[in-house]
């Protein structure tokens, strides 16, 4: 559901005059770095790369992150650092006999994680397909924007697509920047002030995961988020890459809490736990139910896992 | 004392001066890089949102431009290999001039990649040690180092041939015949790694075929040499340098062999997908018969196959190779079909259907249009004016200042 009519608009907006209000726009957007006395543009130019940062420098980094969304949002936000918990290896179920495609993950991933509602981006998509034709190897007949006035449609089936956090990312493989990569819980993560928006990992990327901010992200007030983790929810940039975290920064609070996407799903369909513990809910449906992973034979090996549990 | 100086307005005063038709055309080229830039801005201040690419289809106008530019640096360059082979009589023209239009070239190139970028004041984050470049991992990374080590050789060649040309010195062989060398598998590097940047990519099954950094080479060697002999014909005209028909014939020759091996390699292609008619015929489907419907690149595309088949029946029969009326009409011809053929004709239907299934027809916005004319008017102002500076040192009727006055 992207914005894809926004251009048709853009377009109408291009006279003249829209065209030299434009240009002495930017021109004082590209001034500023250099006129300003405030030090603070200075020192998110030469913010390093997540990875990188002392300690020290870490605590200036989200000091100043957190006054400049102070200045744009109004609002108060924490923002949190914590690493991956020991000894955990995160993965997801998805019980596709149980979906029933009413998208109520969507919005909630929406609302958790920030993402900008104009224009719209969503880190899941919910693909529609018709029952007794080609299965889930073959996309092309699938169908992400359905919309009838009840779900679910007679004859169909729903599988929810969104980041697969691979083992073997081929997105991590390709950025030139050293900006996305995968942490130790499994969880493939990016430094929204280290990406340059070159947009290799979306080429790359088989499940259409990533999402660009192609314009700047607007989040109505009332409903932003302000609970954040870096590699998470806080809000992003215009130019840079976002996806699915499988909710940062709840699932490494300690005690965890499921994903936003978890916790709302009315029918269950949607599991998720450590791989490391036996006794997890997620490694119990490993073991007790058929499962599939999408486009295997890719090996990007997701550790996000179909199943038909009926 | 001053010569460096007085140097500098030798050179200043040979790009300057020129007749009515030179202004003119550096008036123009200035004009569209005015409207580029402005473009840009305009860009720069609303986002990408204001191209037609979306998540769907995330690389669009200027990498198409980028990838075929590339291929413009490349074959000049490669040219130097049948300049030797065949003893052609102006090989330092061929070099010389061909490893200008590289260098104009790679300009475009990394501009194109430049404008394509969400944040572009973060472009010191790809760097090796101010950044972190992801080298050997990326070959985004790779590209950045061919391409830049690309230009700094084919600067360093030609300016230091210029400038002792410029002294009346035979230029060392010793220190520029390794270089040249060095310069042809450079050459075939770039466009290998370009290939290879869209080539790894498993999730997407249209790049993801071997037979694809061997076309992207043909193909280069059909537009690039093309290119050049119509630069040929104009230096010839405009300056005093002789370039034998017989050298621009034998290059129309090659270019044909190119083109020839360029359709086999496209039938292939198409025997494969059309034969075995596999899910991953989608892409080549939706480029020459259109997808449910989506029809945009198919004009395109047949036009391109049009242009490529014609050119290579002009090029292949020494009747219309050796006849400049035909000769020149098939140069246009390659160009433009190597163009849609290696420029939306390949990064667009990467995308489409997208992985998820889905079609999002793509085509540019006037903002992408107007900054790679932009772009396109850059590369060409660049050229000019090397060439414009290049010509009458050739020719020796320009020459530096030294130490003791003027040279003779």
């Amino acid at each position: 559901m992207n914005a894809n009519n926004t251009d048709d608009k853009l377009e109408k907006t291009f006279t003249r005059r829209g065209f030299i209000k434009g240009t002495a726009a930017s021109a004082a957007v590209l001034a500023i770095p250099v006129g300003s006395t405030d030090a603070s543009v200075w020192q998110s130019f030469f913010q390093n790369n997540f990875h990188e940062m002392s300690p020290e420098e870490l605590q200036d980094t989200i000091h100043n992150l957190a006054k400049k969304y102070r200045e744009k949002y109004q609002a108060d936000f924490t923002i949190k650092t914590n690493g991956p918990r020991p000894d955990t290896l995160f993965g997801y179920g998805l019980d596709l006999s149980r979906c029933i495609g009413c998208r109520r993950c969507v919005y909630a991933c929406v609302r958790e994680n920030n993402q900008s509602r104009d224009p719209q981006i969503h880190w899941i998509s919910v693909l529609q397909l018709k029952k007794g034709e080609k299965g889930v190897s073959d996309l092309e007949n699938a169908n992400m924007y359905y919309a009838p006035d009840e779900v679910p449609e007679d004859g169909y089936f729903y599988m929810p697509v969104q980041c697969q956090q691979c083992e073997n990312p081929p997105c991590v493989k390709v950025c030139p920047a050293k900006a996305t990569w995968k942490e130790k819980d499994g969880i493939v993560v990016i430094d929204y002030n280290w990406c340059i928006g070159c947009r290799f990992c979306m080429a790359a990327c088989p499940y259409g995961a990533r999402h660009f901010n192609w314009g700047e992200p607007r989040i109505p007030k009332e409903e932003l988020v302000t609970e954040t983790h870096y590699l998470g929810n806080r809000p992003r940039y215009r130019g840079v890459v976002e996806k699915c975290t499988f909710c940062i920064q709840r699932v490494r609070d300690t005690p965890g809490r499921y994903p936003a996407c978890v916790e709302v799903c009315p029918v269950g369909a949607r599991k998720f736990g450590n791989l490391l513990d036996p006794k997890s809910e997620i490694r119990y449906c490993l073991e007790h139910k058929r499962v599939f992973r999408l486009k295997e034979e890719l090996n990007t090996s997701p550790k996000f896992f179909y199943f038909f549990a009926t | 004392m001053f010569y460096p100086i007085r140097n500098f307005f030798v050179v200043l005063k040979t790009v300057t001066k020129g007749n009515g038709y030179y202004y003119a055309w550096i008036a123009c080229l200035a004009t569209l890089m005015i409207i580029g830039a402005v473009s840009y801005l305009k860009q720069l201040d609303q986002g990408l949102i204001i191209t037609a690419m979306r998540d769907q289809v995330s690389w669009g106008f200027y990498i198409s431009n980028f990838t075929f530019i590339v291929g413009i640096a490349a074959a000049a360059v490669l040219l130097v290999v049948p300049a030797y082979i065949y003893n052609f009589k102006p090989i330092k023209e061929i070099v010389l001039f061909s490893e200008l239009l590289a260098v104009a070239a790679i300009t475009m190139c990394i501009m194109f990649v430049v404008v394509d970028m969400g944040r572009v004041d973060r472009l010191l984050h790809v760097l090796p040690l101010i950044g972190t470049m992801n080298f050997p991992s990326s070959l985004l990374a790779w590209d950045i180092i061919v391409l830049n080590g690309y230009l700094a050789l084919n600067l360093f060649i030609s300016f230091y041939a210029l400038y002792q040309m410029a002294h009346n010195r035979e230029y060392s062989l010793q220190i520029i015949k390794p270089l040249i060398i060095l310069s042809i598998p450079w050459a075939i590097s770039i466009h290998t790694v370009t290939a290879f940047l869209f080539n790894g990519l498993s999730a997407r099954p249209f790049w993801n075929a071997s037979i694809l950094a061997p076309r992207f080479l043909a193909s280069a060697f059909c537009s690039g040499p093309a290119i050049m002999m119509i630069i040929f014909q104009v230096i010839r005209k405009v300056s005093k340098i002789e370039i034998d028909n017989k050298a621009i014939f034998k290059i129309a020759e090659l270019v044909a062999y190119a083109m020839g091996i360029n359709l086999f390699l496209l039938a292939a292609e198409f025997f494969k997908e059309f034969y075995s008619g596999s899910v991953h015929l989608a892409p080549m489907e939706y480029l020459y018969f259109g997808l449910h419907g989506h029809t945009t690149l198919v004009p395109w595309m047949w036009t391109a196959m049009i242009f490529n088949i014609t050119a290579f029946i002009l090029f292949i029969s020494p009747a219309t190779r050796e006849n400049f009326l035909t000769l020149n009409l098939a140069c246009v011809l390659i160009c433009i079909g190597v163009y849609i053929e290696k420029g939306m004709g390949l990064s667009v239907p990467g995308f489409v259907p997208s992985t998820l299934g889905e079609i999002y027809e793509y085509s540019p916005t006037l903002i992408e249009k107007l900054v790679s004319l932009g772009i396109w008017s850059t590369g060409a102002l660049v050229f000019t004016l090397l060439v414009k500076f290049a010509m009458p040192v050739y020719t020796g009727e320009v020459r530096f200042y030294s130490k003791h006055g003027a040279v003779r």
